[in-house]
């Protein structure tokens, strides 16, 4: 799909291209990533109780995660899981090598992953479960260990079992908001002609060939419309025999727009990003040391009470009050679509402002606390070692008051955005522009109120 | 007088933009006359109390930290004000709070789990940081909404042929 508003990377950049066709591109990347995995959960489990301390809460929960979140995201999309060291054993283990493509089938038991749990959900319901417990997971070092292990056993579990990355696709708690956001990013990967696919007979992205793997995340790059599910492993990049796979940038958030493929399980993703990254705000950086405690399970009954509010907010009360807006917008435009439809549409628009309100909530914690990655660094166990001579740096917030600047501008920016993607969504429905004006007017007011409350929690 | 018709557009955005730019600038209401307030703030595991503290522009302010179960800090965000409290042995801040809007107070010694999320919030004046950006929002969201109106009916009266694509 070569349209007007796209410009073809892998042309302009011959060196990437040979790059990202090497072999050994991505292997080499997580190898990387799993060193610091594994010392991750090294330092977790034997290293010192106090998160602050210790290189895995610093690393993880600080510097991956402001990574992640303000940088690759919404500039790469879905970079990271062509990274990411959680799959990596399974995926080397299914394919009995690292770098070079070993012919034959991969070694998995090849059970059918059954249909019922080809969606998202599990993917809401395992980052909820999380969430719940995240105020223990963010600052107990063990327990943050015992996370990232469990994540890499169950990775290992699953491709055993299944082919492919059925981990990153259906079961990562990570995987389903980087899906979610990377709808967002300005960079694409897709076919330059779809035509050229369909009269492809042997379709070598999806079997493989000498070159590479079949499609690991089991998505077909010739449909693809979309970044929500494909894994950037650049795999169909080395097996398309016609050289029709392209890499483009493209303008932000242009996935939005592809209406046959919204989904009500990934509009209640959108719900629980935007939920938890208020949830998070009010909790982890608010002044309420009590619901700290009850996050914290001082006792059992707080917590039970924190986490049935916590899952209430993001399952009921916020989607409640969106049907209520998409109720408001279809009444005032007298759009004939069906609620539901609208209800999974206008979701959509919670896309750029939830990456925003999460881009702000980190701006909150990681310019304050990033200098304790300077001390992790060279003691990551916090057992008195001094590696590269920083280890009594100590913590020194970095201006916390550009902090406040940087929030409202991505919180107004995400906020225009999602007006804007409103706005289309609605015309989508009614071809009538002041019908799809009138469709937008109760969901901007919803958006500019859930900004302002971000607004209030950070500022106010 | 395709020209005249544009500058009919741009009316209302204009107006908005200078709306918000006035609301940028404009002066808040200054400070009331100064006093001094004495406050003390109990540090424990893991928040301070009181956990929101608002003194007037001006003022000058005394806090009387104490560390209530283990050692704590406090680190006052945008006056870089820092100390260490040992329970039993409270510490005096004292400074001018001069600066309008909302500063974090934290604790800035490891003190346990939580010990990065223990935060308080000291707010000066009448916010004003605060304000302006609220009026940024909700000026910014009107400004969109005025941009989407007027894109799309001259997207709708180029396709009815009321306005002519003239080229010169
Ligand atoms: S191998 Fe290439 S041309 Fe063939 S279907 Fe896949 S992407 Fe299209
Ligand atoms: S479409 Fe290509 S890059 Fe995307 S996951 Fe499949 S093989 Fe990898
Ligand atoms: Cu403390």
């Amino acid at each position: 799909m070569v349209t007007p508003s796209r410009i073809n990377l892998l042309e302009r950049l011959p060196l990437l291209k040979t790059i990202l066709k090497s072999r050994a591109f991505q292997p080499v990347l997580m190898l990387i990533t799993l060193f610091v995995f594994v010392l991750a959960i090294l330092t977790g489990l034997f290293g010192t109780p106090a998160g602050s301390r210790n290189f895995n809460i610093i690393f993880v929960w600080i510097v991956w995660w402001a990574l992640l979140i303000i940088v690759m995201v919404p500039f790469f999309g879905r970079l990271w899981c062509a990274i990411c060291p959680i799959p990596a054993p399974g995926e080397w283990l299914q394919r009995r090598g690292i770098i070079q493509r070993r012919t034959g089938r991969l070694l998995t038991l090849n059970r059918r992953w059954p249909r019922r749990l080809k969606n998202m959900w599990l993917q809401n319901f395992g980052f909820l479960g999380v969430a719940m417990f995240s105020t223990i997971i963010l600052t107990r070092p063990s327990v943050s260990a015992w996370v990232l292990f469990s994540f890499l056993l169950v990775g290992v579990m699953l491709s055993a079992v299944y082919k492919n990355r059925i981990f990153c696709r259906y079961v990562c708690p990570v995987g389903g908001f980087i899906g979610l956001y990377s709808m967002l990013s300005p960079v694409e990967l897709r076919v330059e002609d779809q035509g050229i696919c369909a009269s492809h007979t042997t379709k070598d992205c999806i079997t493989g060939n000498e070159h590479g793997y079949g499609c690991p995340w089991m998505v077909f790059p010739g449909n693809l419309t979309r970044n929500t599910y494909c894994g950037l492993c650049v795999e169909c990049l080395k097996t398309c025999p016609k050289n029709n796979i392209v890499i483009n940038l493209r303008p932000f958030g242009s996935d939005l727009m592809v209406a046959k493929e919204r989904r009500l399980d990934e509009a209640y993703k959108a719900f629980i990003m935007l939920g938890c990254a208020l949830l998070y705000s009010v909790v982890l950086l608010g002044p309420w040391g009590w619901l700290k405690n009850w996050a914290n399970m001082d006792t059992l009954p707080h917590w039970a009470i924190y986490a049935a509010a916590f899952l209430a907010i993001n399952l009921l009360v916020l989607p409640g009050l969106f049907w209520l807006v998409t109720v408001a917008s279809r009444r005032l435009s007298g759009q004939a679509v069906p609620l539901r439809r609208l209800f999974v549409d206008y979701a959509y628009t919670l896309v750029p402002l939830g990456l925003s309100g999460w881009i702000a909530f980190s701006l909150g914690f990681v310019l304050v606390n990033g200098s304790y990655a300077l001390g992790v660094v060279s003691d990551p166990f916090g057992w008195g070692w001094n590696l590269f001579g920083t280890a009594q740096a100590g913590w020194t917030p970095l201006w916390p008051t550009l902090t406040a600047f940087l929030q409202v501008g991505t919180l107004t920016a995400g906020l225009l955005f999602s007006v804007n993607t409103a706005y289309k969504i609605a015309r989508q429905n009614s071809q009538d522009h002041r019908l799809a004006f009138l469709a937008t007017l109760p969901v901007t007011g919803f958006l500019t109120l859930v900004t302002l409350g971000f607004l209030r929690l950070y500022l106010g | 007088m395709r020209w005249l018709h544009t500058a009919r557009i741009w009316r209302l955005p204009l107006l908005i933009g200078l709306l918000t730019l006035a609301w940028l600038v404009f002066p808040f209401p200054g400070a009331k006359a100064a006093t001094t307030r004495h406050i003390t703030l109990d540090a424990s595991q893991f928040a301070f109390s009181p956990g929101r503290v608002h003194v007037n522009q001006g003022d000058r302010v005394v806090f009387t930290v104490a560390a209530q179960d283990v050692v704590h800090g406090f680190y006052l965000d945008g006056y870089g004000l820092k100390t260490r409290v040992e329970p039993g042995v409270s510490q005096q801040i004292e400074f001018v709070a001069d600066k309008t809007g909302k500063f974090r107070y934290r604790c800035s010694v490891n003190c346990g789990s939580l010990h990065p999320f223990m935060i308080g919030e000291l707010v000066v004046g009448s916010n004003t940081p605060f304000w302006r950006a609220t009026g940024l929002i909700v000026l910014a969201a009107i400004g969109m909404l005025v941009y989407l109106w007027q894109s799309g009916r001259v997207q709708e009266m180029k396709q009815d042929g009321t306005l002519q694509s003239s080229t010169p």
